[in-house]
């Protein structure tokens, strides 16, 4: 009886094991096709509102604007939306591609690279937020590219993230699960003739260069006209003094950047007045440059200006002479010459980057006075802190100008006052309402802010 | 007088010209500021040669007549002769001369990345040292203004870095809350040096440089700058 | 006494302008023993840099990513960081990313940036169709100015010499504008600037920035209009790493973080040049105190 009752109590406890590692089991199995197939919840999503396609205004032609009002699922505050696939055909009916996305609450997209003159169609589907990404395999493309010849590898691997809900790619378009906006069109694509978001730009530029030329005509005209005294070129012939009586040489650095650089031209400008007091002074200027068209233009400019100065014998090629374009080779190099020749007068008129302090601070080591112009911000303070004088960004530009002492060259830096003018008076009335706005809370006087920004910005 | 005139009258259209095709976005306008920097680039390529020629004359010369420090142009142009047949040949290039210049492996590629990246590396890291000294001569307490930048100095010192955190812990770890609570603002003040002050100075000094360019360039456009050209606009 | 007090003088004087050398080997170990030691700190992100982080992060999967290398080996110990940083978030937010250089000395980097994070980090990306490497291309500003309106005018074949028109993933690039961010590294020229003058603004393309630290003022003034985000210097640098740590610590944790670690050594560089500084005005001072007496007691 023991026996049997032993017995019955194994079978039982064997029927247990049986039973949980089948449960087990099928729970590992579960897990596993839990992995294999997974489960998504896809969200039936509301479509696109009044979308519209039209030609982009003032473009060189090819681009097409589409516009649309959010879809009800967007505007919630965690939203079902992802983005915005945008579609395009030259059939109303068929062949539509996806030429891109936009990001969800995103309510415009520009189509670009478009030809002029042909119809498109478009279609907008809204897409929903997945979760994780499943990545078509090389195996997977290649068969459905088969498939759809007319797909291009992009287009199957931007729906492979729709391919996770339905691993038939087309059925993806379906009405049943995306949200498939009308189809938007005709539309065509023109080029204009008149780029009116620079209209703004276009008033300010004439403004300013009408002004710049009455300013010349009524310093041709004989009208005495008042100019702040700029340090820096009132040190110049002092500096160039100082560097005849210790009978040592000058160096000029006009920038690293190329003659198609503004900055570069000025320090040229500016060479072609120093080098004919050099002439006359009988000093010896040394000029190492970093671009070979910089090289042959101031040669030009320093044999003229010692022509001028009625010394053509003392003018030799090798006052100027091409280092390398390397930015940190010609440095290198330049502070060489420094170390080696100490120069007494240092010039850095141009377009300068990391070595403007590299240069200073060797120069002012050897003691050399040094006179440093640029139109690189971030280069000004290093120049401020090492060099004796500097022209601050607008002062490199008049310098030239300015020595010239001619009545029309200085006419003309009266004329970027009256841009400096007009800055000040927006600057200030635009002050004036985003303050009031902020203060008073006005809807008004904000929109008249944002008005005044409008016309400013890019 | 033609050299004089011509210069002129091509910087006189071409100036007026790309001026006008930025408003106009059809063609043949929109791409004529791009043709032109093609253009110039092209120039730039052949002047190149130029450049090249210019250095091994000068170092040639220096060499020949025995100049001061002439020992240094045998460097120079012997670093400009390796490198150049580097390239040129291709030299060690492991695709041969149908390869990439740059390919790994070649003696070009080589001496780029033991000898030109260092150096160029070590040029560039005398910046560190350059402005240490140079803030340490520049910022004197002289007068009020340079007392004031001194101050705003020392703010964005420290606030471009973790230090302020750090001190603040450190007086707060010590119960003097009111300097933990003056560091923590420390780099909400630098953001504001650098937002407002630095932002309306940067602003200014831009405005006043896009006004001198315009004036500049209508100087250059109409003729009245010729210093470029080498001559007097008399 | 008055010896002594000549001499004091001198003294003073000569300290008011030590020799620089003292100031360089200060420097230099402020710099090598932190980097030495490998610590740490957190950062908090400042909005110009949470903005690119942002954009960056909410672009779709499958957007493009242009990041243009515009700098050379000089500044690749400033400016690599940011770009490692911005890279390994990219790739892990699925985007597209497209590598180029306006800069002769940035190629090489693009193949090296390949060649350390992008293969060995992301081995799912597939050249072609994930990434590209289209290399350098010289004409500065003006290739900008060109490929905003036609890419392949420029561009025929990739930075291995594969024609264009096979690259699948260049398929729907027509040009700049087919971007949904461009990403310039490097502040110098072309660089930054000119990615916003002549392709962000002209085709209304988000520009993002990252540049050496000396750059960053000069070009805050683009920030929020004409540029999305930039990251200045190793601080910039620094403060990206930490919030990508902070977001997906799972992914980033075991990721190196040279800006998180250089600024240590920058914090200890920046203390001794304060110090210097002090120790500067301190002996100004003293020598003026010392020339007023002097002219006093005259």
């Amino acid at each position: 009886m023991l026996r049997f009752k032993a017995a019955i109590f194994t079978l039982l406890l064997l029927l247990l094991f049986c039973l949980s590692a089948a449960a087990q089991t099928a729970e590992e199995l579960s897990d596993t096709a839990a992995l294999e197939e997974p489960v998504y919840e896809i969200p039936r999503l509301a479509q696109v509102t009044n979308f519209e396609a039209k030609d982009s205004p003032d473009d060189a032609g090819g681009e097409i604007e589409l516009t649309w009002d959010l879809s009800v699922d967007d505007k919630k505050e965690d939203g079902l939306v992802s983005k915005y696939v945008v579609l395009r055909s030259q059939n109303p009916t068929s062949d539509f591609h996806i030429v891109g996305v936009a990001n969800h609450r995103d309510s415009s997209y520009i189509d670009k690279n478009l030809k002029e003159g042909t119809d498109y169609y478009y279609k907008i589907v809204t897409f929903p937020k997945y979760q994780g990404e499943v990545r078509l395999t090389r195996e997977e493309i290649d068969p459905l590219m088969e498939q759809y010849p007319e797909l291009t590898e992009l287009d199957i691997k931007d729906v492979s993230m729709l391919a996770e809900y339905d691993r038939d790619i087309m059925s993806v378009f379906d009405d049943n699960i995306l949200g498939i906006s009308r189809v938007a069109g005709p539309v065509k694509s023109r080029a204009q003739w008149f780029n009116s978001k620079d209209l703004d730009t276009l008033i300010i530029g004439l403004t300013i260069c009408i002004s710049v030329v009455i300013f010349i005509g009524m310093a041709r005209g004989g009208r005495k006209l008042f100019l702040r005294r700029i340090g820096g070129l009132q040190a110049i012939e002092n500096a160039i003094g100082r560097a005849t009586e210790m009978g040592k040489s000058i160096l000029f650095i006009p920038g690293i950047q190329d003659m198609d650089d503004v900055q570069t031209v000025a320090g040229i400008t500016i060479l072609g007045r120093i080098a004919k007091t050099i002439a006359e002074y009988d000093t010896k200027i040394n000029m190492p440059v970093s671009r070979s068209i910089v090289m042959t233009t101031a040669r030009e400019t320093i044999k003229e200006a010692y022509l001028s100065a009625g010394r053509p014998d003392a003018y030799s090629d090798d006052m100027v002479h091409y280092i390398t374009d390397e930015q940190f080779g010609y440095v290198a190099a330049v502070d060489g010459i420094m170390v080696r020749e100490k120069p007494a007068t240092c010039f850095y008129l141009g377009a300068f980057f990391a070595e403007s302090l590299i240069m200073a601070e060797t120069g002012n080591s050897i003691g050399a006075i040094q006179i440093a112009g640029t139109a690189m911000p971030a280069q000004l303070p290093f120049f401020v802190a090492a060099c004796d004088y500097t022209l601050i960004g607008e002062e490199l530009f008049a310098a030239s100008a300015y020595l010239s002492g001619e009545p029309k060259q200085l006419g003309s830096l009266k004329g970027q006052d009256v841009g400096k003018f007009i800055a000040m008076v927006f600057i200030i009335i635009g002050a004036v309402f985003a303050t009031l706005a902020a203060l008073t809370g006005s809807e008004d006087i904000l929109e008249i802010t944002n008005m005044i920004k409008s016309w400013f910005s890019a | 007088m033609w050299r004089r005139t011509v210069p002129i009258m091509i910087t006189f259209i071409v100036g007026t010209v790309l001026v006008v095709a930025e408003f106009i976005p059809h063609k043949p306008f929109g791409n004529l500021g791009e043709d032109f920097s093609l253009y110039f680039d092209i120039i730039a390529v052949f002047a190149f040669i130029l450049g090249g020629g210019n250095l091994c004359r000068v170092h040639f010369s220096k060499v020949y007549r025995k100049k001061t420090d002439w020992q240094f142009s045998i460097v120079t142009l012997l670093g400009f002769f390796v490198m150049l047949a580097a390239g040129l040949f291709k030299i060690g290039n492991p695709e041969g001369i149908q390869g990439d210049v740059t390919a790994a492996g070649s003696l070009f590629a080589d001496l780029y990345d033991s000898m030109f990246t260092p150096l160029q590396g070590t040029m560039y890291a005398l910046l560190a040292f350059f402005v240490a000294s140079a803030s340490y001569r520049a910022f004197r307490a002289k007068n009020i203004d340079a007392s004031i930048l001194l101050i705003a100095a020392f703010v964005i010192l420290l606030g471009r870095t973790p230090a302020p955190s750090l001190i603040a812990d450190f007086f707060a770890g010590a119960g003097i809350t009111f300097m933990a609570t003056a560091f923590n603002f420390v780099p909400t003040l630098t953001d504001w040096i650098m937002d407002v002050p630095n932002l309306a100075g940067q602003r200014a000094i831009l405005i006043g440089i896009a006004l001198g360019v315009i004036s500049m360039a209508l100087r250059l456009i109409l003729g009245v700058e010729r210093t470029y050209l080498g001559s007097d606009s008399k | 006494m008055a010896n002594d007090e000549k001499n004091n003088r001198g003294l003073l004087d000569r300290l008011q302008f030590i020799d620089r050398r003292y100031i360089f080997i200060f420097i230099a170990l402020a710099v090598i023993i932190p980097l030495l030691l490998g610590l740490r700190f957190e950062e908090k992100p400042s909005p110009i840099v949470l903005a690119l982080y942002d954009k960056v992060d909410n672009m779709p999967p499958g957007s493009r990513l242009l990041m243009s290398f515009d700098y050379g080996p000089t500044t690749a110990p400033e400016i690599q960081p940011m770009v490692d940083v911005i890279l390994r978030h990219a790739c892990l937010r699925g985007l597209k990313v497209y590598l180029m250089a306006v800069w002769a000395t940035g190629q090489s980097l693009t193949v090296q940036t390949v060649e350390d994070v992008l293969i060995p980090e992301f081995p799912d990306y597939e050249y072609g169709i994930d990434y590209i490497n289209l290399g350098y291309k010289a004409g500065n500003q003006g290739l900008i100015r060109v490929i905003v309106d036609d890419m392949k005018r420029m561009y025929s074949t990739d930075a291995n010499g594969t024609d264009i028109e096979q690259v699948p993933m260049m398929k729907q690039v027509e040009s700049l504008k087919d971007m949904d961010l461009i990403v310039s590294f490097g502040g110098g020229f072309p660089g930054i600037k000119e990615w916003i003058l002549f392709a962000g603004d002209p085709g209304a393309i988000p520009i993002g920035g990252a540049c050496t630290a000396v750059s960053a003022p000069q070009l805050y003034p683009y920030y929020p209009n004409q540029m999305v985000g930039l990251l200045g210097g190793i601080k910039g640098a620094a403060e990206y790493e930490s919030h990508v740590l902070d977001r997906y610590p799972d992914s980033f944790k075991t990721k190196p973080t040279p800006g998180m670690n250089m600024m240590v050594a920058q914090m200890v560089a920046h203390i001794v040049i304060m110090l210097f500084i002090v120790f500067g005005n301190v002996m100004y001072f003293m020598y003026r105190g010392k020339e007023r007496k002097l002219a006093m007691e005259k």
